[in-house]
């Protein structure tokens, strides 16, 4: 139902659009914060790095921020359907946007390391990796802004192809340390660089799953597309 | 908060101090004159009010001994009292109520229960207002027609008919007026438990109606302990004691009416007892009456 | 009960039939109702179930036909000339809009409670027992009994068992509402209607309603119209939305507050209504 009337109370309306907005620019920030790392990681930028580092406390503010307006949402307007469900996917994605940031973070540092290592292997597998989750998180975002449940469930069904690059990336580096043990050390922050990079498309999943739900009033079904088979590359599970 | 309209701004022009003061001035003064006019309007009343009860005090107590309510009217000169007049006037009163009360009430019960704004309700009410307002010298001739020229004479039962007449209208409207006073919840909150109309009427309504319709029950005694002309074409009025309802009867208003315009010193003197007491009497049922509708 | 974020949290389809609280077979029925005030029409084909031992939540805007629909449930609009329902209303397979249906016996099975409270002018103990007196002949010692259980089950025997012969007009707002409701449950009614029970009340009374609400759907089968959202959401199991006469949305209340199934009712209930 994206054609809603508007609110009786003008001030609930506004603080619904406000409440909005807030999250926009978290997400807005995140999708900068997980590009710049990418491009820090590739093109062994130190500088940029700590700048993604220093910037992680703006969008814990935020998450706060949006936290707190939302209790008083829940508080003072005693929402109940649509408006419920937004204010509740408000939190929920804020809190993912966070764990995004961290994650962003955290892929900064290891770039400031891995500059100072020899390089292993290709950036290709990266870069085609952190394209598609910047992507998926910019578009679960919007989906959010614009209340597009369609645009959502594009979103949750295209996790699937970040999970298969991963896979190559695991692989590669698994070869490359088994070649010659002087790339351990790289090739394992690389390792959790990528992992990072798999778990911000997870959480942009999940932002895709709350938007739907906070629009349509329904769950996407329980089965996602995975294809993360990592855990797998070496050796198989007894059945 | 507000964005598209601008909430605080007032339509019409500014206000001018100096215009608002001379209008202030100017309602002062009218406020002054009407207020004068009606504190003199409420003197000129009072005065007439006051001089009327003060000449019945002072006459009515000087006159007022044990004779009076011991003895029964007698000759001039021969120091009667007023018993029988007083005794008439009770029983009369009583009967009439007794006939009247039950009628008023059921007839006003069918008005705000079942007729409601039919248009035979609407007919009775009309009937019954009119008759609320008739000279009572019409009603008093009404019985005579009926009932003192068909039987042969003034009657204490042709008095108390008079005086029933009078006392049906009131209660009627009371009766009418308190029970459409009571919430529809009420009586569907009965109805919902699945009482009958009767039950609801008879066990709650009247229940919950009561002190405002003996508030009106008293004030019809009140109107017809005090009333002459019913009387004096039906009762008649009686020197001599005589308690049969069946002959004329003495009654206070009567006995007042006869003495006062008498050329005696003591007749007089006995009718200003008279009035006293039916002034005190009247007075002591509209305040219990006052007092019952006011709980 | 699963709260409304609880079940945002799981993870599970929200598909209707699987959100649906398990909601009980019908006790009453209606089915085709119209409803007219002399030539308008108040209420238009309307058709859902009273589940039972369950409370169903009636809200709409004023004049929506909700308190209407309550009315004709207990054929108190026929004391009135000139409103008359057409369709069915069945109960135990029986449609009390027959003209030949005996309306003392249906009002004591279908009891009610209205939006101020009406005590009697009459003892706390005359309250109870004058329903019960309708419709029994009890002794002296059973009738004693029928009124303590009746204002235990309403909560209210505590409050009042030391003076049960002072009159009930000496009770506080709450007190009385819950005294109406002992004199309704006295007479043992299978369902009770209540209409805006608690719009006369404070918030603190309101919430004993509630809470009474909550224990006497154990017994009974409860049909409540309210103007308060939040009370429907916390009362009810199953919530039924009125607008214009018409029964647009009937749905458990988790899904009707969470997530409800017509644009109409979600503007409603968000408070969209221009």
């Amino acid at each position: 139902m994206p054609e809603q009337g508007e609110h009786i109370v003008r001030s609930y309306e506004e603080q619904l659009k406000k409440l909005q907005e807030m999250v926009a620019r978290m997400g807005g920030l995140a999708e900068r914060q997980v590009a710049d790392a990418a491009y820090a990681l590739i093109r062994r930028d130190t500088e940029l790095a700590s700048e993604v580092i220093g910037r992680d406390g703006e969008i814990d503010q935020l998450e706060r921020d949006i936290e707190q307006f939302c209790v008083r949402l829940l508080a003072t307007r005693a929402p109940m359907a649509s408006d419920l469900r937004l204010i509740i996917a408000a939190m929920k994605v804020s809190n993912a946007i966070e764990r995004i940031g961290d994650y962003a973070r955290n892929c900064a540092k290891r770039a400031v390391v891995i500059s100072q290592q020899p390089q292993v292997g290709s950036m290709t597998g990266f870069q085609w990796m952190a394209k598609l989750v910047q992507e998926n998180l910019k578009e679960a975002i919007d989906s959010l802004v614009n209340q597009d449940a369609a645009a959502a469930e594009r979103v949750w069904a295209a996790d699937a192809s970040v999970d298969d690059v991963y896979n190559g990336i695991f692989r590669e580096l698994l070869t490359h340390m088994m070649e010659d043990p002087r790339n351990i050390t790289a090739a394992t922050h690389l390792l959790f660089v990528a992992k990072n990079y798999e778990r911000i498309g997870d959480h942009a999943t999940n932002i895709a799953e709350t938007v739907y739900y906070a629009v349509r009033g329904g769950a996407l079904p329980e089965d996602r597309p995975k294809g993360d088979t990592s855990p797998y590359a070496v050796v198989r599970p007894p059945v | 908060m507000s964005t598209t309209m601008n909430a605080s701004s007032m339509p019409g022009r500014p206000k001018d101090m100096k215009a608002s003061a001379a209008l202030g001035a100017r309602r002062r003064r009218v406020d002054l004159i009407i207020r004068a006019a009606c504190f003199i309007a409420t003197a000129i009343g009072l005065l007439f009010l006051v001089s009327i009860l003060g000449t019945l005090f002072w006459n009515g107590f000087s006159a007022l001994s044990l004779n009076v309510f011991t003895d029964i009217t007698r000759p001039p000169g021969s120091n009667g009292g007023l018993l029988n007049a007083i005794i008439g006037s009770l029983i009369q009163t009583a009967i009439g109520t007794a006939i009247g009360t039950p009628i008023g009430l059921l007839v006003g019960t069918y008005l705000a229960e079942y007729a409601k704004s039919t248009p035979l309700a609407h007919a009775v009410r009309f009937v019954s207002d009119i008759l609320l307002s008739a000279p009572s010298i019409l009603i008093g001739l009404f019985v005579y027609q009926i009932l003192v020229v068909p039987f042969g004479g003034f009657s204490g039962w042709a008095g108390s008919v008079a005086l029933a007449i009078i006392v049906i209208p009131i209660v009627i409207r009371t009766t009418e007026d308190m029970l459409r006073l009571l919430p529809d919840t009420l009586r569907e909150a009965v109805i919902g438990l699945g009482a009958p109309k009767w039950k609801m009427i008879t066990l709650i309504c009247w229940r919950a109606a009561a002190s405002g319709i003996v508030t009106g029950i008293l004030l019809a005694v009140a109107r017809v302990a005090g009333e002459t002309a019913p009387l004096l074409f039906t009762s008649l009025g009686n020197l001599n004691w005589s308690l049969s309802l069946s002959a004329p009867m003495s009654s206070l208003p009567l006995t007042i009416y006869a003495y006062a315009g008498s050329p005696y010193q003591d007749w007089i003197a006995l009718a200003w007892a008279g009035a006293l007491i039916i002034t005190l009497g009247v007075l002591g049922l509209n305040i219990a009456a006052r007092s019952l509708l006011r709980k | 009960m699963e709260s409304a974020t609880t079940r945002l949290q799981t993870k599970a389809p929200m598909m209707p039939e699987r959100a649906s609280a398990a909601l009980n077979e019908a006790r009453l029925q209606v089915r085709n109702l119209d409803f007219f005030y002399g030539d308008n029409k108040a209420l238009k084909n309307i058709d859902f179930d009273l589940p039972a031992r369950q409370v169903t939540g009636m809200i709409g805007p004023s004049g929506c036909g909700k308190s209407t629909l309550l009315r004709v449930l207990n054929r108190m609009y026929s004391l009135y000339p000139g409103q008359r329902a057409t369709g069915q209303v069945l109960l135990d397979g029986k449609n009390i809009l027959d003209n030949d249906v005996d309306m003392n016996a249906l009002r004591a099975k279908v009891g009610m409670v209205f939006q101020k409270p009406t005590p009697f002018p009459m003892t706390i103990y005359e309250n109870i027992a004058f329903g019960i007196r309708l419709h029994e002949k009890l002794s002296r010692s059973e009738m004693d009994e029928r009124v303590e259980w009746a204002l235990t089950r309403a909560a209210i025997w505590g409050e009042v068992k030391d003076r049960l012969n002072s009159s009930a007009m000496g009770l506080s707002g709450g007190q009385q509402q819950r005294l109406c409701i002992a004199r309704t449950i006295a007479v043992r009614p299978e369902i009770i209607l209540l209409d805006e029970p608690t719009s006369a009340l404070d918030p603190i009374s309101t919430l004993r309603i509630e809470e009474l609400i909550d224990e006497l759907k154990r017994d009974f089968t409860i049909a409540i119209v309210t103007h308060n959202m939040q009370q429907a959401a916390r009362c009810a199991d199953q919530v039924a939305f009125f607008y214009l006469g018409e029964l647009v949305e009937v749905s458990p209340a988790e899904q009707m507050f969470t997530a409800p199934k017509e644009a109409r009712t979600q503007d409603y209930i968000t408070g969209r209504f221009g």
